[in-house]
């Protein structure tokens, strides 16, 4: 380090320029986290707030779209109770609707249909939870959009009206949509198509696309033996987010960013790296022929890259966070997680330190006799 | 033809140290039949012919001779850059053409010091710091040494011990550099062309300073030079002529 914190003070400009790409990068890396981030909380918090570890969907359904396609009978609610490890199962229904509320404020809305005994009701931190034959509890996010409790709702082309009787505290979304609880019956006729007032088929009553279901703390339950008995095909809470709309293509464009922006990280201090130890061969060659060793020349390289790369990271990532800070809460979807700011900046710092290892390990393969006579 | 072994340097003028603890039986260094061939394109140069050479403690030998003639090749093999062909090369008592790179590596940290042309200062790096730097590159328990900054002020430039070297004229340059090379109490001395980029007054004030250096420490000093002028500040003379050592003085 002795040699590497010298030539870092002593070579401001040249190492200040690296710096501020690096920074650049890591600053790119944490709006881009944030988006992630973002995107995934309004895609599926809806889901993740839900008390559930998995749902048992209709048999043979379509993965990638299971929440709008699966129609389970309600008779598999009991079949899922009875397996062992099971605490809870309970109906659930999606749909996504379009409404309007009575002072004119347009909205769309997934439903979530749950039974209001159910241990999928929610906890509200404003009005009442769900009790009424229309009563529902919307998201917190669907207030900012302009709803207020007490609103009555009118689903579009069905005419099916609702109350907003609750609110949630947090973000209740299911992709991009605010979340709306609704009391199962009243689920199952908008999900079946049934205007106000009109005539009710009898299996409306006995669809649901899912059943929601809680294992016993510290429990795991036999999914598979769970679908054998209930005729269904289960997916855990994680793997029904692929079942969101737009999220599987949403996180996986994301990510592919970010892997690039990886890469470009590794070449760009590699590039760097690369180019530093060509212009410093010469006093390696002088270094090396005064008795350093080549693991003295490399440590001491790469704790150079280290600390520039700690130095840059940790300067990008406050930048980041702070541009972050000004976004969060507007249209964009957009939110910061100490983890992943975290793991984008060590994820950077990391591949940079494979690009400038890389590079700095031809120090090893000079020749200390060429520090002799006139070579240059 | 070959050198022979030079005599024992005597005291010089001004010079009333006594040389240190090293005795010339297992110090200085020794080189006996060494061949040296290197790849020239497609020719094959023979840059070191049946060299012998002994330089003992205390004793300043200078190697001239014209471009390519295997003046730098004979520092590499004296200071264990290069392995000889055939021959061998004694640094303070240890065969060197019979130990791997590390060992080598470590014998260059213990007990060689090397001064290039111009210096070859570490651009980054003060002049307290250039002395400081060899001693980093031994393990923490074994870093003695010289005093950096006692040194810089034996070879005069402690006033400028904070100055980074494009701040120093050549002459300063060159005197940090001779102190880099003593700062770890070497055994053997090597110089490459030291007084290159030098005026007259600057190249017999640095070539004084080798000797007196070399002498007072008893330090086996192989200078190699383009520059006749400077040889009467040295013990011993040789040319070297198509990687042939004659003996002049």
């Amino acid at each position: 380090m002795f040699l590497a914190l010298r030539e870092l003070r002593f070579a401001k400009v040249r190492f200040g320029l690296m710096g501020a790409v690096v920074a650049l990068i890591a600053v790119l890396m944490v709006m881009l986290s944030g988006l992630s981030v973002g995107l995934v909380r309004d895609g599926v918090s809806g889901l993740q707030n839900l008390p559930v570890t998995s749902f048992a969907f209709e048999r043979g359904v379509q993965h990638d779209a299971a929440f709008s396609r699966s129609v389970v009978d309600v008779s598999a609610v009991d079949a899922w109770r009875s397996r062992p490890g099971v605490a809870e199962a309970a109906p659930y229904g999606n749909a996504l609707i379009n409404a309007k509320s009575d002072r004119g404020v347009d909205i769309d809305l997934a439903l979530f249909g749950v039974a209001p005994d159910s241990f999928l009701s929610p906890e509200v931190s404003e009005g009442s939870r769900l009790n009424g034959p229309d009563g529902i509890v919307v998201a917190g996010t669907a207030l900012d959009a302009g709803l207020r409790i007490g609103d009555t709702i009118t689903v579009d082309r069905l005419g099916t009206k609702l109350r907003v009787i609750g609110a949630t505290g947090g973000q209740d979304t299911f992709g991009h949509v605010d979340v709306a609880y609704v009391p199962l019956p009243a689920w199952q006729l908008i999900k079946a198509g049934v205007r106000q007032g009109g005539t009710v088929p009898e299996q409306a009553t006995r669809d649901i696309t899912a059943v929601a279901v809680r294992a016993e703390p510290g429990a795991s339950v036999d999914l598979a033996a769970g679908d054998a008995a209930a005729g269904t095909e289960s997916l855990t809470l994680e793997e029904s987010y692929g079942a969101s709309p737009g999220y599987t293509a949403e996180t996986s464009t994301l990510q592919l960013i970010q892997g690039f922006l990886y890469a470009i990280s590794a070449l760009v201090v590699g590039a760097f790296f690369a180019v530093w130890a060509i212009q410093r061969r010469h006093e390696v060659a002088v270094l090396r022929a005064m008795g350093a060793s080549r693991s003295w020349l490399l440590r001491d390289a790469l704790t150079q890259a280290f600390l520039l790369l700690v130095a840059a990271v940790a300067i990008g990532a406050g930048i980041g966070v702070g541009l972050g800070s000004l976004i969060t809460g507007g249209g964009v979807p957009f939110a910061l997680s100490a983890p992943s700011v975290t793991a984008a900046a060590a994820g950077i710092v990391m591949l940079g330190l494979v690009g400038a290892g890389a590079a700095v390990a031809r120090i090893a393969s000079i020749d200390p006799a060429t520090a002799l006579g006139g070579n240059r | 033809m070959t050198s022979q072994a030079a005599p024992a340097p005597g005291p010089r003028e001004g010079d009333t140290s006594t040389p240190d603890r090293r005795t010339p039986d297992h110090e200085g260094l020794v080189m006996t039949g060494v061949c040296l061939q290197h790849g020239d394109g497609s020719e094959t140069v023979q840059a070191l012919d049946d060299v012998d050479l002994a330089v003992r403690p205390g004793e300043l030998a200078a190697i001239v001779g014209p471009s390519g003639a295997g003046k730098s090749s004979l520092l590499a093999v004296a200071g264990g850059l290069a392995t000889p062909d055939r021959g061998t090369v004694t640094v303070a008592g240890i065969d060197i053409t019979a130990v791997g790179a590390r060992a080598r590596a470590k014998l260059r940290r213990e007990h060689i010091g090397f001064v290039f042309q111009s210096g070859n200062l570490i651009p980054a790096l003060t002049a307290l710091d250039q002395l400081r730097l060899p001693l980093r590159f031994r393990p923490r328990r074994a870093r003695s040494g010289r005093d950096p900054m006692k040194l810089l002020a034996d070879v005069g430039m402690a006033d400028k011990a904070g100055r980074h070297p494009h701040r120093l004229s050549g002459g300063e340059r060159q005197r940090v550099g001779i102190a880099r090379a003593l700062v770890t109490e070497p055994s053997v001395l090597l110089v490459d062309e030291p007084t290159a980029a030098l005026d007259r007054a600057r190249s017999h004030e640095i070539v004084r300073l080798l000797a007196r250096e070399a002498g007072q420490h008893g330090v086996a000093a192989v200078m190699v030079t383009h520059d006749h002028d400077v040889l009467e500040h040295c013990d011993t003379v040789y040319e070297m002529v198509d990687g042939r050592l004659t003996a002049l003085t």
